[in-house]
């Protein structure tokens, strides 16, 4: 018992497998976004064209996947930003399932109140 | 119509703009929306929107190392994250509501105010004398990380609670009005009222900062302030600087950090001024 005191201890001071679940859930969302916002600016550089009119572009999620299918540049970049912007919410639903899994009840609530604040702001910001 | 001249230009900015956001905490948007805004003449719209993308950059860019280097207190960033993503999106509606002169002059007095709270802790490099909160102490708002600086194993636990909890609900609430995370209020309110390490302030605002812009960012995408042509070069230089700005930071002193950046910022105030009163 006491050993085992001891090791949920030192655990919380260092929680490995928190860490490493955001840690991963990170780096998968910056490389395939940076790849796809570089994929799309490169297309607009070399096309020289945006695929919309001058100083528009697309500005919901609809309009950014039926531009993907249509490879315009400004689409394209779109949606590797978005994905960019979401990675910080991949992040907190890591996190909340780390965090329970690890059984700490208080730090998976905490988790969830966060990812849900995102997804009520996610919303009331496509609701405009 | 964006040049390939004007992409490379805010590319090379965006790469020094990550590297400062990650060794700071601070998310790069205070370096972007200047940079497009005073020294580009962007619309102020479309300098939030490219902010945005540049903290979420940052942040995502930054933690993967810091969180690796366990630098970064993830439950110290998640319990004050309640605080900021609630915060958030009352400031991102209120954004609607206030013209672009008025967020010049808001932003002047942030900086302002940020700059007095950074000359004030210029010399401190670890915090000490600190009492224990009874709430850090039940939700173990507490850790430890290797110094490579001072080579030595940091141990630290969380002071005031309360007045960290409630800075940052206003850094929220700022946050969501002017589109960037506002580190320098996080870290303030990890480093002055919660008396945590300089280092462990800045990592854990950097993993924050992207959380609370996350909340808003879905707000800025619907409203048309997020111009691929601007974003782009903005998102992939913030990346790759925040990647360096990791390295460096390890190797630094906190002290060192604050006077470097101290001038900068005070200079970045007092133009945003000058921009607000000529409108």
């Amino acid at each position: 018992m006491g050993l085992f005191k001891g090791q949920a201890q030192k655990s919380s001071a260092q929680p490995f497998m928190v860490e490493d679940l955001i840690s991963l859930a990170l780096r998968i969302g910056v490389i395939v976004s940076s790849i796809i916002t570089a994929s799309g600016l490169l297309l607009l550089i070399i096309t020289g064209q945006s695929g919309y009119p001058p100083d528009t572009f697309p500005t919901s999620l609809n309009h950014v996947l039926t531009g993907i299918f249509q490879l315009k540049p400004f689409a394209v970049i779109e949606a590797g930003l978005l994905i960019l912007l979401a990675t910080p919410i991949f992040w907190v639903a890591a996190s909340s399932i780390a965090f329970l899994l690890r059984r700490d009840y208080s730090y998976t609530l905490i988790s969830l109140y966060v990812m849900l604040m995102l997804l009520l702001s996610l919303f009331l910001g496509k609701a405009e | 119509m964006v040049t390939i001249t004007l992409i490379l230009f805010i590319f090379v900015a965006s790469v020094v703009a990550g590297c400062v956001g990650a060794l700071l905490g601070l998310g790069g948007g205070i370096i972007i929306i200047p940079f497009l805004t005073l020294g580009l003449g962007i619309d102020i719209r479309y300098a939030i929107g490219a902010s945005v993308v540049s903290v979420i950059a940052t942040s995502s860019g930054a933690a993967a190392a810091y969180i690796r280097d366990r630098i970064t207190n993830i439950r110290i960033g998640m319990f004050l994250e309640m605080a900021t993503t609630t915060g958030a999106i009352i400031g991102a509606f209120l954004a609607g509501l206030i013209n672009p002169r008025v967020l010049y002059f808001i932003f002047a007095m942030v900086l302002g105010y940020s700059t007095i709270a950074l000359f004030q802790r210029r010399h401190v490099e670890l915090p000490e004398g600190v009492v224990p909160h009874p709430i850090a102490t039940k939700l173990q708002l507490a850790g430890s990380y290797y110094d490579q600086v001072l080579q030595q194993q940091v141990n630290y636990i969380s002071a005031g609670v309360y007045a960290g909890f409630g800075t940052m609900f206003i850094a929220g609430i700022i946050s969501g009005l002017l589109g960037i995370g506002n580190g320098v209020f996080k870290v303030m309110a990890m480093d002055m009222f919660m008396k945590l390490p300089m280092k462990v302030s800045t990592a854990t605002s950097n993993f924050m900062i992207g959380v609370t812009a996350a909340a808003s960012a879905g707000i800025y995408f619907a409203r048309g302030y997020i111009n691929p042509a601007i974003a782009a070069p903005v998102a992939l230089g913030v990346v790759l600087g925040a990647i360096l700005g990791t390295r460096l930071m390890v190797r630094l002193q906190n002290a060192t950090l604050r006077k470097i950046f101290l001038p900068f910022l005070l200079y970045v105030a007092l133009q945003m001024l000058i921009k607000g009163i000529q409108g």
